[in-house]
């Protein structure tokens, strides 16, 4: 099955693309008003947002170049030390920009 | 935990205050739209389309790997399964929130998760880590990172790229520092951190072993289950 990228056709492939981004937004909570919310679920839940995002980063330090390594240890060196995001990311940003300039 | 479940108001002007919050980092956002508006037009989008994608869709790893599949044709289910694998993460990112949205009236409650997104998300579930409700982020966040998402596709659509090589200046760190300082910026326990061993590891496993675009929801629930079957004492 496959659509031809007519002007129609590109207009459906952007309405197919929505509806499926919209049922990942939608889908999480509507299937969780299903669920009854133990403390266990509740433990669940929240050590798996965290999870989200460590799942995010870990495969970009690892795939990434020195820059990015470097610029995710200083982040996290930054945050650790300061308490403050803000000149965490900068710093880590910083950080990928002049490893770059050199490698 | 008792505050966490009295009824919840969304306040208009903390919804103003989050929307500039995430200002900054939407200005980075400004620079990927214009990256994606620009190789929307040279696979052979019109401005229009390219714009009504970002606008509708407003999801850009997605948006650019469909990019990638573009041709004469398109396959439908692959491109459908591409889009679902690459925003599953947020089937669990709505459902970490769950216990503040189901406060909300089902309308507004469906409404604000139109704008959910990595950066406004990721903003909540710390605060809700540290114990603090904040959908406001969620809807006033995430409006400002649509609409720099939108301004950013058109000015790559009618400009060109605005910054020949972004990654010379490191701006494709900003999202993944953003998270990472999110991350440590919550609560962390000896639990928190057997659950990110777990989660990373497994992500990694599934970044090389699974198909493609499913180490984050398989890392994420990797984490989760270590939540599941170890209860900090004061939550029980």
């Amino acid at each position: 099955m496959t659509i031809e990228t007519t002007t129609t056709g590109i207009l459906v492939v952007i309405v197919i693309m929505s509806l499926v981004t919209l049922a990942t937004r939608w889908g999480g909570v509507y299937l969780m008003s299903y669920v009854r919310i133990s403390p266990r679920i509740e433990s669940f839940i929240n050590t798996m947002a965290s999870s989200v995002l460590i799942a995010i980063i870990v495969p970009m330090a690892f795939e990434g170049d020195l820059g990015a390594r470097l610029a995710l240890f200083t982040t996290a060196m930054m945050v650790v030390v300061l308490k403050k995001p803000l000149p965490a990311i900068a710093a880590g940003v910083a950080m990928a920009a002049l490893t770059r300039m050199f490698w | 935990m008792s505050t966490l479940s009295t009824p919840y108001q969304l306040q208009p002007d903390r919804v103003r205050a989050e929307f500039l919050r995430l200002l900054p980092i939407s200005l980075f956002v400004v620079a990927f739209g214009a990256a994606f508006g620009l190789a929307a037009v040279q696979t052979g989008l019109t401005p229009f389309q390219s714009s009504l994608m970002s606008v509708a869709v407003f999801a850009g790893a997605s948006q650019f790997a469909v990019l990638d599949m573009w041709g004469p044709e398109i396959a439908i289910l692959p491109m459908m399964a591409v889009v679902f694998a690459i925003n599953s993460r947020h089937l669990l990112m709505g459902a970490s929130l769950y216990p503040m949205l189901k406060q909300l009236p089902p309308l507004k409650r469906y409404g604000i998760l139109l704008f959910l997104t990595d950066a406004n998300w990721a903003v909540a579930a710390q605060d809700y880590q540290n114990g603090k409700r904040n959908l406001e982020v969620i809807l006033g966040g995430g409006a400002v990172i649509w609409l720099a998402w939108l301004v950013g596709t058109l000015l790559g659509v009618y400009f060109g790229g605005l910054l020949d090589d972004p990654q010379r200046l490191g701006l494709d760190m900003v999202l993944g520092c953003f998270l990472l300082s999110m991350a440590l910026g919550g609560k962390t326990s000896p639990r928190i951190l057997v659950a990110w061993t777990v989660s990373g590891a497994a992500a990694m496993a599934a970044f090389w072993w699974l198909p493609p675009h499913t180490h984050v929801v398989v890392g994420a629930l990797a984490g989760g289950a270590v939540g599941y079957f170890w209860l900090e004492r004061d939550e029980s």
